[in-house]
């Protein structure tokens, strides 16, 4: 386990499948450097003993250069550093690639303490509880400084970055205690940062998401639950409807769609996307629309903008989730059969006489 | 080197007057303009920089003894580690060797009277010592706590004296600029008539090298820093994402500066242990253009390799795989160099005076240290080794194995020169096996810890204290390391009124330094203008070493009596 105390196995526990990967090219690298480092040394000690002064060689016409020498001395490391260098890149677009049938689970790193969501609404803090075999898809995302999470026995690690989401992905193949480190340096109690993963077998695994994670009474609200508790909360359908309408576009599979923007430009509506047109919506515009949307950066945590997501990922028009059923449909393009209340809206609601105004003035 | 001396030789009996005695006053020092009492002065300056640098690191190592720590709390630790990071890069390892040995030697060794603009010499002297200044009074102030790469938002929230450290570091930046401008307008325009650029010493070349680098990289720096105290004095959101900046540009714009900077530190390096080679194998340097141009091509991949310091901070996969390759050729040039010395030795006449021993020193530890960075390039493997004592080890020894054991073998090698005075070869051979076995000591261990996981700038590691034994080690060569550093300060301010009168050429060197000035120089360097006729490094091993054979038949012969 390398736990205890005093136990020094030179090489770190191997928990996932990418660990012997790893470790095998990172020995033949190993095997190199030695073998590189003996031969210089060697060579030096030779020579330096061979031609110390006084001894009697031949010492005459000393070579200054040697075109062939000089080849031999760059193409020999060279072809050897490409050859580790396709090595490492073919195991490095492996490792960040994520796989498709992974388990993902939310990370937030804060100073100082990991965060974790599971989709099924169990919460950790500075512990992960995962199954043995199950590719782990982390989305990570900081709400402070950057961090990186480490996982050393799963030679995995990734920035955390405030701002933007980043993965990891990785597939425990030990079950165990490993543990959880962040590797950049995040201020005071950086050192401190560290918690524990726990990779379970199926039995083990069962048993803990029957008990809701041991910590909970009731079975916690899930992923698309608690965004969905957001979404009501603050008032999200108001404007966003099943369909598209003067005030709002519909959210309905928004999710990897393509926007156009006001300015014309074009962005792939991602998480990123999705999380930066819930915090700084005035930032990019939905060509068509105003820039009417209140600005979430302060009063949503990044927990609950990775629940509003998940809830938005399951929206359908038919859900009945939305309270303004009556502006369903009616965008400006479907006039005909318009209500009243539709055409009244239409470029007149708050935001937009507040934008009109403004643009008058 | 062979030259004549031109013109009429002037009546004057040599007189004993020289850089150091030429004038007592303190004005003449502070507001000299002779490039060697600037030299001087930044040798002081850098000595005492390093000095507290040093007490930093062994605060660290002391504390991290204990997987809990000992003496100092999580706040103080981390300004701890960043006022060693800090001040060892930027007040340290970046200047040592141009500000010291390149001021002092470049003028000498190209056959000038001083620099082309000497002025501007003395007002980089300035600019680094009240950047030095500022740097240190924010650590009185309170200190700083985001490391020396200053990682945003990390630096931008802080509410440390970070503000008053990045002017400092703006303030020393420009004193590296000022400097390196002064070494591209001497070397091009300040040449003794002969000396060509092909009968350069290898010294001038890697100082040419570095100061095109400097010339390019600093003020990227300079301004990314000032970016982020206007960031935090008036929050213009530039790096943070709550005010619609971006931190990774940071880091694209700290490591483009931050990674030649390496070069910065390790070229100059490069020039000094061509120069023991050669002289202390008493023959030519293999290979002189394979070395010359690899500086130079060192210095321009160095621009194209800051990518590698970010595989894991989102940027993507394909750019991580670029920057792999070209780090990944990089190694080439480097290659080439170790290659180069070590045949310089073929029919040498090898004398392993203290010197050499630092350079041969120099030489195993920059291999270990440039072969380790295989891992970190290596895209795949850095994933599980950046952020660990991996790469710290890795850095300390280009860093302290490359950097600080050329540096010192390049102050014992021209120390006659500086000064007029030898230092005792005893003290000087032990200090340079002491500093070799105290640096593996406490360097190694740092690899096999950040392997294990081990993070960088962590207080505390109560979580897997099995890694305590590995700090044991390290501490314990850093003790060592300690020691032999304190050596040489002793037994080479002691030969400063000791010490044996060296006379012009004490190493029988080759090189317009040792065969055309006195020791010390006087304050115009050379008696009578200079016309170099021949190539650089004309030793020849043969009669040296004869020298010596003679020596031991003699023996052999009263033996055989």
């Amino acid at each position: 386990m390398g736990w205890g105390i005093f136990q020094y196995n030179p090489i770190p526990d191997q928990a996932s499948a990418h660990a012997a990967k790893y470790d095998a090219l990172f020995w033949t690298i190993s095997i190199l450097t030695v073998v590189f480092t003996l031969f210089v040394v060697l060579l030096i000690l030779f020579y330096a003993i061979k031609y110390r002064r006084g001894t009697k060689v031949d010492r005459r016409n000393p070579m200054t250069h040697h075109n062939g020498l000089e080849a031999l001395m760059m193409g020999v490391p060279l072809i050897l550093a490409l050859g580790i260098f396709g090595w490492s890149a073919k195991q490095f677009v492996e490792v960040r690639s994520m796989p498709k049938d992974a388990m993902e689970v939310f990370c937030i790193g804060k100073q100082w303490m990991w965060h974790f969501q599971h989709m099924n609404g169990i919460r950790e803090n500075n512990e992960l509880h995962v199954p043995v075999g199950q590719p782990v898809k982390l989305t990570m995302i900081s709400q402070d400084v950057i961090h990186a999470m480490y996982l050393p026995e799963m030679r995995a690690q990734y920035h955390v970055v405030p701002g933007r989401y980043t993965e990891l992905a990785f597939t425990p193949t030990k079950p165990g205690r490993y543990k959880i480190l962040c590797a950049m340096h995040c201020g005071t109690q950086h050192s401190e940062m560290v918690g524990q993963l726990y990779v379970m077998d199926d039995r083990e695994w069962g048993e803990w998401l029957e008990k809701g994670g041991n910590k909970y009474k009731d079975k916690p609200l899930n992923m698309v639950e608690a965004g969905a508790q957001v979404w009501k909360d603050k008032g999200c359908g108001n404007c966003h409807t099943g369909l598209d309408n003067p005030r709002a576009p519909s959210l309905v599979g928004i999710l990897g769609k393509t926007r156009t923007m006001t300015d014309r430009t074009t962005a792939v509506a991602d998480r990123d996307y999705l999380r930066e047109a819930i915090k700084i919506p005035h930032n990019r515009i939905t060509a068509g629309w105003e820039n009417t949307m209140p600005v979430y950066g302060s009063t949503l945590t990044e927990t609950q903008v990775l629940e509003l997501v998940e809830f938005i990922k399951s929206l359908s028009v038919s859900r009945g989730e939305f309270q303004r059923t009556d502006m369903a449909g009616s965008t400006a393009a479907s006039d005909g059969d318009s209500t009243a209340v539709d055409i009244s809206n239409k470029g007149s609601s708050a935001g937009n006489a507040q934008f009109r105004s403004s643009e008058e003035r | 080197m062979s030259a004549t001396v031109v013109g009429q030789s002037s009546a004057k009996p040599s007189e004993p007057k020289n850089y150091l005695n030429a004038d007592h006053t303190l004005k003449s020092w502070l507001l000299s303009v002779d490039h060697k009492r600037i030299g001087v002065m930044y040798l002081i300056a850098v000595t005492f920089f390093f000095f507290i640098g040093s007490i930093a690191a062994a605060m660290i190592r002391y504390e991290l003894t204990s997987p809990k720590g000992i003496l100092l709390s999580s706040e103080v630790y981390n300004k701890t580690f960043s006022a060693h990071g800090i001040l060892m890069v930027f007040q340290f390892l970046v200047v040592v060797v141009p500000a010291v040995l390149g001021n002092f030697l470049i003028p000498i060794m190209i056959g000038a009277r001083d620099m082309a603009y000497p002025r501007l010499n003395l007002l980089s002297l300035y600019m680094f010592i009240t950047g030095g200044f500022l740097i240190l009074t924010s650590f009185v102030l309170g200190g700083v706590d985001a490391g020396w790469t200053f990682y945003v938002p990390l630096s931008t929230i802080s509410e440390t004296q970070i503000s008053l450290c990045l002017v400092g570091i703006f303030i020393t930046g420009f004193s590296s600029i000022f400097t390196a401008v002064n070494f591209i307008g001497t070397i091009h325009k300040m040449r003794a008539p002969g000396m060509t650029w092909y009968r350069l010493p290898l010294f001038i070349w890697s100082h040419y090298a570095t100061a095109i680098v400097v010339i390019l990289g600093t003020p990227v720096v300079a301004i990314t820093l000032f970016l982020v105290v206007v960031e935090r004095g008036f929050g213009f959101g530039i790096f943070s994402p709550e005010l619609g900046g971006d931190p990774v540009l940071f880091q694209h714009l700290f490591w483009f500066y931050s990674h030649p900077a390496v070069y910065i530190m390790i070229l100059p390096a490069f020039g000094i242990i061509s120069e023991i080679i050669s002289c202390f194998s008493r023959r030519p340097i293999f290979g002189y253009r394979f070395v010359a141009y690899s500086s130079l091509s060192i210095a321009f991949l160095g621009f194209l390799v800051w990518g590698h310091h970010m595989f894991l901070s989102s940027q993507s996969v394909l750019q991580g795989i670029i920057f792999s390759l070209i780090s990944f050729i990089l190694a080439v040039p480097s290659a080439v160099k170790v290659f180069n010395w070590t045949l310089t030795m073929v029919k040498g006449s090898v004398h392993f005076s203290t010197p050499m021993l630092y350079a041969l020193g120099f030489m195993g530890l920059f291999v270990i240290g440039g072969l380790t960075g295989l891992y970190l390039a290596s895209v795949d493997t850095d994933v599980h080794l950046t952020g660990t004592y991996f790469i710290v080890a890795h850095f300390h020894y280009v860093m302290v194995g490359g950097t600080i054991l050329a540096y010192l073998g390049g102050i014992h090698f021209w120390w006659p020169k500086m000064f007029g005075r030898t230092y005792s070869e005893f003290w000087g051979r032990l200090s340079a096996m002491i500093i070799f076995i105290g640096f593996n000591l406490t360097f190694f261990p740092q690899f096999m810890v950040g392997y294990l996981g081990m993070p960088r700038r962590y207080h505390y590691y109560y979580f897997a204290p099995e890694w305590q034994f590995y700090h044991l080690l390290s501490t314990a060569g850093s003790t060592v390391l300690g020691f032999g550093f304190l050596l040489p300060a002793l037994y080479l301010t002691y030969s400063l009124f000791k010490g044996k009168k060296a006379g012009p050429n004490p190493w029988n060197a080759k090189g317009l330094e040792w065969e055309y000035t006195s020791s010390p120089p006087i304050t115009e360097n050379f008696t009578q203008p200079i016309l170099v006729t021949d190539s650089v490094y004309d030793y020849n091993p043969a009669e040296d070493s004869k020298m010596y054979e003679v020596d031991e038949e003699a023996t052999v012969e009263d033996m055989n009596k």
